[in-house]
């Protein structure tokens, strides 16, 4: 198939951007969003111009690095997927795609679509750990047993890669979902619980200071979250913090 | 310099127990006047980062990624073994030691294996005390799934996701640190060089990948912990990113390169669909548990399947050919990876491939949901289930176990694997070579360490599944965190090392000197045009069989594609800013040298061990065959180009376990 694609193109944060416009053709279906990138990145470099810059790198939809807003969807049109798990046969030809970076105050851009997302990791330092030394002088894994839904359920929040779809959709750039799903995690595993309250206040407090708005209940999150992560993980985060604040 | 593994003296099974008794320690108070460098945050780095942090230690810890939770163990898998005998199988130390040495095919250093094994039970208490999230049974215990190779169940799992959960683990234990400020943490940057002053690692110089600064960083001990070196094929199933650049860094500098040639050909992955494809994906081998492995008996059947008039489904069992239940009766769909791989390649090339390409088997879960699915209609009391209800019973089990994978299968294939077999072919997934270490995992450069994939030590040439998580943690959690105090110890009145003198100086000019030359050179073609073609010579010469004549057609190609790359390589852009392609030309470089050392390795190696398979060295039924006189490490020493490389022998001994023909059958 032969596509458009209107690619934000910007040098580096203090500078200007602005869409840019190119063609590609020949693009196959089974390629991926980023290999049908790569080939235009490739075209580009042999014209001795500059390629397109995006985040990127294990390719099978786990580490968490792409964060394309695609036709103004974070990752695109497919559904619990990545930007490298989707694939061209959700497009046809003739198609004009919109390629973008994420948006939000608190990810501000390093170049094109590459982004800072570095904010999440400060919230993680306020306190997405539980405090136990690595020593290995622990009890035995199996001492205290753990209800099989509630390892489940900790495990389904879990599973956030940490990408920053939830805020580049949210229209107020809400991390909720992300804080939520770490709050959750250690809320329903009793290893957690020691320090769940000042957790929750520590977190939700470095989340306001790095600009990132509130929850207004919308659910565009969850629906656009590649892992599918869901909204009872922010519910749970206000559980737990208005317990935490009694 | 001869080769000294310091494998400490006594019963095997008191080694490590004695070493850590009797090893120099340094105070708290003087840890804080000591740093350490540590270059990658994957299970080996985080956790090393974690553990000398809260030891006291002033950690500086680097990762090419934005942030360390995006490190590639994050896509491991299927699980992590330990030997806790939870299930009450018959598992034991010595037991997971035995299975990781012959699935090594004995090619691997009896002490550091044991010590693994020992340590194994340990990180299992270590995570879950961190909050991670494993599989867990009805009754709240911790449950355990098979893996290739081995006949006990003693691999913890979460879902398909076990590596993602073990280095969140890690992550949040470094983040515990980086809030204190006891882990300065350096995202985006890259190790380009490693700092020796007065023959010690001292240092690294450093790119940050965002403004392009070269920084000099200092420390008393350097650790490597940067993975492995798949790339090196263009396709494998490492991240884009992935590289080898800080160990082959430090092998220029003086470390010795362990094995390159012991690579490891992961059996089940997506099978490739074209040119432009820029990774392979695995498929994890948990899969196997419930999977069948098969092609059909017959040839017109696959071409009536590659025609498209006949379904894999419309086979009778008895028209298909389950090769590995055949040949393998003992292990059956769970023979160790480099078996599998070799039997699938060994199909396709006899014409049996399923797909357009002729690189694709089956991979069937039909059989599975009909196990699981009478079982549950069972417990739930369900009398004459329609076949229909015990496939949906079925499925909803497999949904459960694996439900990730398949939907990612689904997403990359655009079939559903619930409804048509899965299609797989082998890929590169994991090098066992790496930096030479003895047993304090210290590199022939004093106070260069290296850890996790980045080193050699625990596989031999082969590693089984579930394996890696294990020795990445043990390394990082428990085993450097000690054997680094012993080295640190001489160091507590040596203070800060400055970074104002004529050795990183140097060290800094040359990383400029590179770097110019990729910005200034006006070439023809792209790195990836370079990266492709390498990795192409890598796959036919270097992949799943190897011969003499074909390994030094390969030498010849790779040393001839280097040369064009010097000449003729285009690297956009500018030196100050975020310039992916600048990182990559870099990376690609050393991978141009890495490969021909490679090769050379697989020549000399003149026999059939593991990963590496000489269609010289065969049995008669076209199994590999080893050889005694190469029972040693291949340790090279690095000489100016690939070809001068100096080979120095570790001789490997086994006193604890019989050396044998490694059978499956």
């Amino acid at each position: 198939m032969n596509l458009t694609l209107k690619i934000w193109r910007q040098k580096d944060a203090n500078s200007k951007g602005q869409m840019t416009d190119y063609q590609i053709s020949d693009v196959s279906d089974h390629m991926s969003f980023l290999e049908m990138m790569d080939v235009l990145n490739e075209q580009i470099i042999n014209k001795g111009e500059e390629p397109v810059a995006f985040d990127h790198d294990c390719r099978e939809g786990i580490c968490g690095m792409c964060s394309m807003y695609i036709n103004g969807e974070a990752h695109g049109p497919d559904r619990g997927v990545t930007t490298c798990q989707l694939h061209m046969r959700m497009f046809k030809d003739g198609d004009t795609i919109t390629i973008e970076p994420w948006k939000a105050a608190a990810f501000p851009v390093i170049k094109d679509l590459v982004v800072d997302r570095s904010a999440f990791d400060r919230i993680q330092h306020a306190g997405g750990y539980i405090s136990v030394n690595t020593s290995g002088n622990t009890q035995d894994a199996n001492s205290i047993p753990i209800a099989k839904q509630a390892a489940d359920t900790a495990m389904d929040a879990a599973t956030c890669i940490g990408c920053g779809a939830c805020v580049a959709t949210c229209k107020n750039s809400s991390a909720m979902l992300f804080v939520g799903a770490k709050v959750s995690q250690y809320a329903l595993l009793p290893q957690g619980q020691v320090e769940a309250a000042d957790r929750v206040k520590n977190m939700v407090a470095q989340m306001d200071l790095e600009g990132f708005g509130n929850c207004t209940n919308t659910g565009a999150c969850e629906v656009e979250c590649p892992k599918g992560i869901s909204l009872d993980n922010i519910a749970r985060m206000n559980r737990e913090l208005m317990k935490a604040s009694i | 310099m001869a080769l000294d593994s310091k494998v400490p003296q006594g019963p095997l099974k008191d080694k490590w127990t004695d070493y850590k008794n009797h090893i120099n320690l340094v105070n708290p108070a003087n840890k804080r006047h000591i740093d350490v460098i540590v270059v990658g945050t994957g299970l080996a780095g985080g956790s090393a980062s974690a553990t000398l942090a809260e030891l006291g230690y002033n950690v500086k810890a680097f990762a090419y990624q934005d942030s360390p939770r995006r490190a590639h163990s994050i896509a491991a898998q299927g699980g992590i073994n330990a030997a806790k005998n939870y299930q009450g199988d018959g598992d034991s130390t010595y037991r997971l030691f035995y299975d990781t040495v012959k699935g090594g095919d004995y090619r691997s250093r009896e002490a550091n294996v044991y010590r693994l094994a020992e340590v194994s039970a340990n990180i299992i208490d270590q995570c879950v005390a961190q909050g991670v999230p494993f599989a867990r049974d009805y009754g709240g215990l911790l449950d355990n799934r098979s893996f290739g190779g081995v006949l006990v169940s003693r691999t913890f799992y979460a879902k398909g996701q076990t590596g993602q959960q073990l280095l969140l683990g890690a992550y949040s234990a470094m983040n515990r640190q980086i809030a204190r400020g006891k882990i300065e943490m350096f995202n985006r940057h890259e190790m380009l060089d490693v700092v020796i002053v007065d023959g010690k690692a001292r240092g690294i110089i450093a790119r940050n990948l965002v403004t392009g600064e070269i920084e000099r960083h200092s420390a008393h001990a350097v650790v490597i912990a940067s993975g492995g070196y798949g790339n090196v094929y263009f396709l494998s199933t490492n991240a884009m990113g992935s590289n080898v650049t800080a160990g082959w860094k430090v092998h220029k500098k003086g470390a010795y390169f362990a094995n390159p040639c012991y690579t490891q050909i992961h059996p089940t992955c997506i099978p490739r669909s074209g040119d432009y494809q820029s990774k392979l994906t695995l498929m994890s081998e948990s899969l196997r548990n419930d999977g069948r492995i098969w092609v059909p008996k017959h040839l017109k059947d696959v071409e009536a399947i590659k025609a498209g008039t006949l379904k894999p489904t419309q086979l009778t069992e008895e028209d298909r050919d389950y090769y590995l239940e055949r040949r393998y009766p003992a292990f059956g769909n769970l023979v160790p990876r480099d078996v599998a791989s070799r039997a699938a390649k060994e199909r396709c090339d006899a014409g049996y491939g399923v797909n357009a390409t002729g690189e694709a088997v089956y991979l069937d879960f039909a059989a599975s949901f009909v196990r699981y699915g009478k079982e549950q209609a069972k417990i739930h009391g369900i009398t004459n289930p329609s076949e229909a209800k015990i496939k949906e019973l079925g499925q909803e089990i497999v949904r459960a176990k694996y439900g990730n994978l398949f939907q990612m299968y689904e997403k990359i294939v655009d079939e559903n694997p619930y409804e048509t077999p899965m299609m797989i072919y082998p890929a590169v997934h994991y090098t066992m070579g790496g930096v030479w270490v003895d047993y304090n995992l210290m590199t022939t450069i004093p106070g260069c360490y290296a850890i996790g994939e980045a080193n050699f030590s625990d596989h031999g040439a082969n590693r089984l599944g579930a394996s890696a998580l294990m020795q990445g943690l043990a390394d990082g959690y428990f085993v450097l965190p000690y054997t680094i105090g012993d080295y640190l110890a001489d160091d507590i009145r040596t203070g800060k090392i400055p970074t104002d003198t004529p050795e990183f100086e140097a060290a800094e000019k040359e990383v400029k000197e590179r770097i110019d030359f990729f910005i200034n050179n006006k070439g023809t073609h792209s790195v990836d045009y370079y990266h492709k073609k390498l990795g192409k010579i890598m796959w036919e010469e270097c992949g799943m069989s190897r011969n003499a004549a074909g390994l030094k057609q390969a030498i010849e190609d790779i040393s001839a594609l280097r040369k064009d790359f010097w000449q003729n390589v285009i690297v956009p852009g500018t030196d100050t800013e975020y310039n992916e392609q600048l990182a990559k030309a870099g990376r690609v470089a050393d991978f141009l040298e890495l490969g021909e050392l490679f090769a050379k390795d697989a020549l000399v190696r003149e026999e059939s061990a593991g990963g590496h398979f000489r269609e010289e060295h065969q049995t008669e039924d076209g199994e590999a065959k080893r050889m005694k006189e190469f029972q040693f490490v291949s340790a090279w020493e690095y000489k100016g180009e690939p070809k001068d490389a100096v080979l120095h022998k570790e001789a490997l001994e086994y006193e604890n376990i019989e050396v044998k023909e490694r059978s499956y059958k």
